[in-house]
């Protein structure tokens, strides 16, 4: 399956919403325009789709896309060159004993950490991602967070996870986050950019629906839910409303964005729920690392664990996974 | 559905303790009815389950006569608080047994498992639980002190909801001191022969609940017998009317629950994504064999190329089959009789110029099945727009105004139901006001809630059913 993403869409927004970006009143005429979304019935809807059987041979492909589309993330103080290399050897082989596990799709580290990772991924095919822009909180200024992008584009990051200003989304500034989104992103270069919306903090699914337009105008490659420091972080419903908007961003421009849910998905029960959503709520062809990633640390070893109860018909245990 | 094939995760059939044989059951015991034993099947394979004795004219007057000494001489003097141990017992046993009933109901309707499993049987119980509570309560209902019952209630209900119906007419007659005789529906007859099997657990008194099966001359036999001092009917429209006539000039009470045409309206400040969704399980739930299905859309033209897309793609996610299969979304359609009756109309709407869109999921090659169908261009003149089709197929029209949208929604002889999505709290609140019909909802459609009174406008029926409302029709208040 090919995707088109649009990392070519840094500056232009698509004809049809061009008009929605030309001032502070049109944006928020736009976002405001937006069909509402209805807490009980998403709630709803995210927790039927949530009892699809997946079992066997689709167990082992919802197992082996799972751990394809991980963001294999460290995001600690405590981070060191030794830890970021150790995650590394782990997002290469997931599991050593079994070399037909498909690798992560990237590795997740603070700036600082980017060449580490960039040196320890070489040749591996796998993207190095970083979160920049003053993460988790992104309060200050905004030459530091462009600084803050420069430093870890320029150590070879492919991929930066920037957050966006809630204190002025909040207080309906919309225009000056849009501006910002679209700075950091021309500051990317060729980096794909993917949007922290941090949906914990937005509160309302009016919110995260407006701040997901929000940020597919600015041209953000991927809106995510979470740093993964705000509680709640990534919940089905909100990515089910996530999912509705790249979809129809989808349809209005035909360009396809991803979605990447991050924060408290710990179990592969967990993340094959939001395949299926995936799946039902935009598509197929999200159902691709390009379009749709997992923010996590431990998730991983509970797909690798998973995986291999699939193939050997029981249960092995914590210690036959890497600790990583 | 391509590359993410999930895994088939049918319930096991053994779960229904299906047997060969059923029959009638009249005061207390299972007896040999002396009518032609009928073949039930399941509409998703088209093979026999079983065989089932039905009832004759005099089976009839036996149970009728069973019922009247039950009422005389045990149920009516009975206090109230003895009559709700025995539907709170009743209720237990219906939630032991859920799984069991679960797959029956499956089996026996095609309904898919996850609705049966997660609406039909838990409901059924609820309103047990619920009516054992007003039992003892019926000198505070607002009636006036001890309100008094009818006397022999008898019932007739239909084949979408077997078990469902049949607790929202047997729950509230018993618990108001009336006894009952009730008819199910000729093709799914069986979980109300497992009910009657734990009315036996229960240990309610012989004659208090009887059980006939039968087809439409059973039912005319029981709503016209002399002794019978209430009708309750849940059906078609059609055979209300008859009974109406059948009963005008006694002193029977009667309540009737018919046919419908609801609409559905969207207003372009919707909350969209949650509107398809109330219209996908407005119309496909249990295959649209729902009297207050939501089956006419009225969508504000502003939005409905948009709408008419996001659905579209919403229901061609839906998946069509084996209605054990927990996966499945829409199930198998009753029978061959109700299969061909929706094509009949389907053709009509072809034929008077509605644009038909069916989903493109695999449709099984053995059973009664009929894919999701969305009706667009449909005129109100057109008879996809009038007449109760009973199946999954869903008619669009437009509305430009708020007004022309009550004008549209109440232009039909039906009355039961009506759903608004709409941000604007006002509008849903002004519309409630104007549309005839016994529910609205809104921003939500198919919330059931045995304290919620359900009922109709004109040709849809009267008299209602849940809640205090719905113990009246069975108190002589």
């Amino acid at each position: 399956m090919t995707a088109t993403t649009s990392s070519s869409a840094a500056t232009a927004t698509p004809s049809p919403l061009a008009d929605a970006t030309r001032d502070e009143a049109s944006l928020r005429r736009f976002l405001h325009g937006l069909p509402g979304v209805d807490q009980v019935g998403v709630e709803q809807r995210a927790a039927g789709l949530g009892t699809r059987s997946i079992k066997k041979a689709a167990k082992l492909w919802a197992i082996d896309t799972a751990i394809s589309m991980v963001d294999l993330t460290t995001l600690e103080g405590a981070d060191t060159q030794g830890k970021v290399r150790a995650l590394a050897a782990k997002a290469k082989r997931p599991d050593p004993e079994r070399p037909d596990t498909p690798q992560v799709a990237a590795v997740c580290v603070y700036p600082d950490m980017v060449e580490t990772a960039v040196e320890a991924l070489r040749g591996t095919g796998i993207h190095v991602a970083s979160v920049a822009t003053g993460f988790p909180a992104g309060r200050t200024s905004r030459e530091i967070k462009l600084a803050d992008t420069k430093i870890a584009v320029d150590a070879g990051a492919a991929e930066i996870d920037m957050v966006i200003d809630r204190g002025a989304f909040l207080e309906g500034r919309y225009l000056e986050v849009f501006e910002e989104i679209q700075a950091i992103k021309a500051a990317c270069g060729s980096a794909h950019l993917k949007v922290i919306l941090e949906t914990g903090e937005l509160a309302t699914y009016d919110n995260v629906r407006r701040a997901s337009w929000l940020a597919l105008l600015a041209g953000g490659d991927f809106i995510k839910t979470s740093t993964g420091k705000v509680s709640p972080a990534a919940t089905l419903p909100v990515t089910h409303v996530m999912l509705q908007a790249v979809r129809d961003w989808f349809a209005q421009t035909g360009e396809l964005r991803g979605v990447k849910p991050a924060g408290g998905i710990r179990t592969t029960k967990d993340a094959i729920k939001y395949l299926v959503a995936v799946h039902e709520v935009a598509g197929e062809q999200w159902l691709n690392p390009d379009l749709f990633r997992f923010g996590a640390s431990s998730l991983l070893n509970d797909l690798l664990l998973q995986r291999r109860t699939q193939a050997d018909g029981h249960y092995s245990g914590p210690d036959y996974v890497t600790v990583d | 559905m391509g590359i993410f094939e999930y895994a088939p995760a049918p319930e096991s059939r053994d779960l229904a303790n299906l047997k060969p044989h059923y029959r009638p059951f009249v005061n207390g015991e299972f007896v040999d009815g002396s009518g032609e034993p009928l073949k039930t099947i399941n509409p998703a394979t088209e093979e026999v389950l079983a065989e089932v004795g039905t009832a004759s004219v005099s089976d009839v007057d036996t149970a009728v006569k069973a019922a009247r000494k039950a009422y005389n001489n045990v149920w009516s003097k009975m206090p109230g608080s003895e009559r709700a141990k025995y539907l709170f017992r009743i209720a237990r046993l219906i939630q032991e047994r859920s799984r069991e009933l679960a797959v029956l109901e499956s089996l026996d309707n095609g309904k898919p498992i996850k609705e049966s499993r997660d609406s039909d049987v838990p409901t059924a119980a609820a309103h047990f639980f619920y009516h054992a509570g007003w039992a003892d309560k019926l000198d505070y209902a607002g009636y006036g002190p001890n309100p008094k019952p009818l006397g022999v209630a008898g019932q007739v209900i239909p084949w979408n909801f077997p078990l469902l119906m049949l607790a929202w007419k047997i729950a509230p007659a018993l618990a108001t001191g009336n006894t009952v005789v009730l008819k199910p529906a000729e093709t799914t007859p069986l979980t109300a022969l497992v009910f009657a099997e734990i009315c036996q657990q229960a240990e309610l008194p012989p004659g208090v609940v009887n059980i006939l099966p039968g087809a439409g001359d059973i039912g005319a036999a029981l709503v016209g017998h002399g002794d019978v001092n209430k009708v309750a009917f849940t059906g078609s429209t059609e055979v209300g009317k008859a009974i109406q006539r059948q009963i005008a000039g006694t002193s029977k009470k009667l309540t009737l629950e018919l046919g419908g045409k609801a609409a559905n309206v969207v207003f372009d400040d919707a909350p969209l994504d949650q509107a398809v969704e109330g219209i996908v399980n407005g119309i496909f739930f249990n295959q649209g064999h729902v009297c207050c299905a939501g089956s006419r859309l009225l969508v504000q033209e502003s939005i409905a190329e948009e709408l008419l897309e996001k659905l579209r793609y919403r229901v061609s996610t839906l998946r069509l089959g084996d209605p054990l299969d927990k996966n499945t979304d829409v199930g198998a359609i009753n029978s061959a009789e109700q299969l061909a009756k929706i094509k009949g109309l389907v053709e009509s709407g072809d034929a008077e110029g509605a644009q038909r869109w069916t989903s493109p999921c695999p449709v099984p090659e053995r059973g009664f099945f009929f894919a999701p169908t969305v009706f667009s261009d449909v005129q109100q003149s057109m008879r996809i727009a009038r007449e109760e089709i009973f199946g999954p197929v869903l008619s669009v029209l437009t509305f430009r105004t708020p007004d022309e949208a009550v004008t549209k929604a109440n232009n039909t002889p039906y009355g039961l139901s009506a759903g608004i999505w709409t941000e604007k709290g006002s509008r849903i609140l002004w519309m409630a006001n104007q549309l005839r019909a016994g529910v609205v909802w809104a921003n939500t459609f198919n919330r059931f809630d045995p304290a919620a009174p359900f009922g109709g406008y004109q040709e849809s029926g009267f008299g209602r059913e849940g809640g205090r409302t719905g113990l009246e029709a069975y108190l002589d208040v």
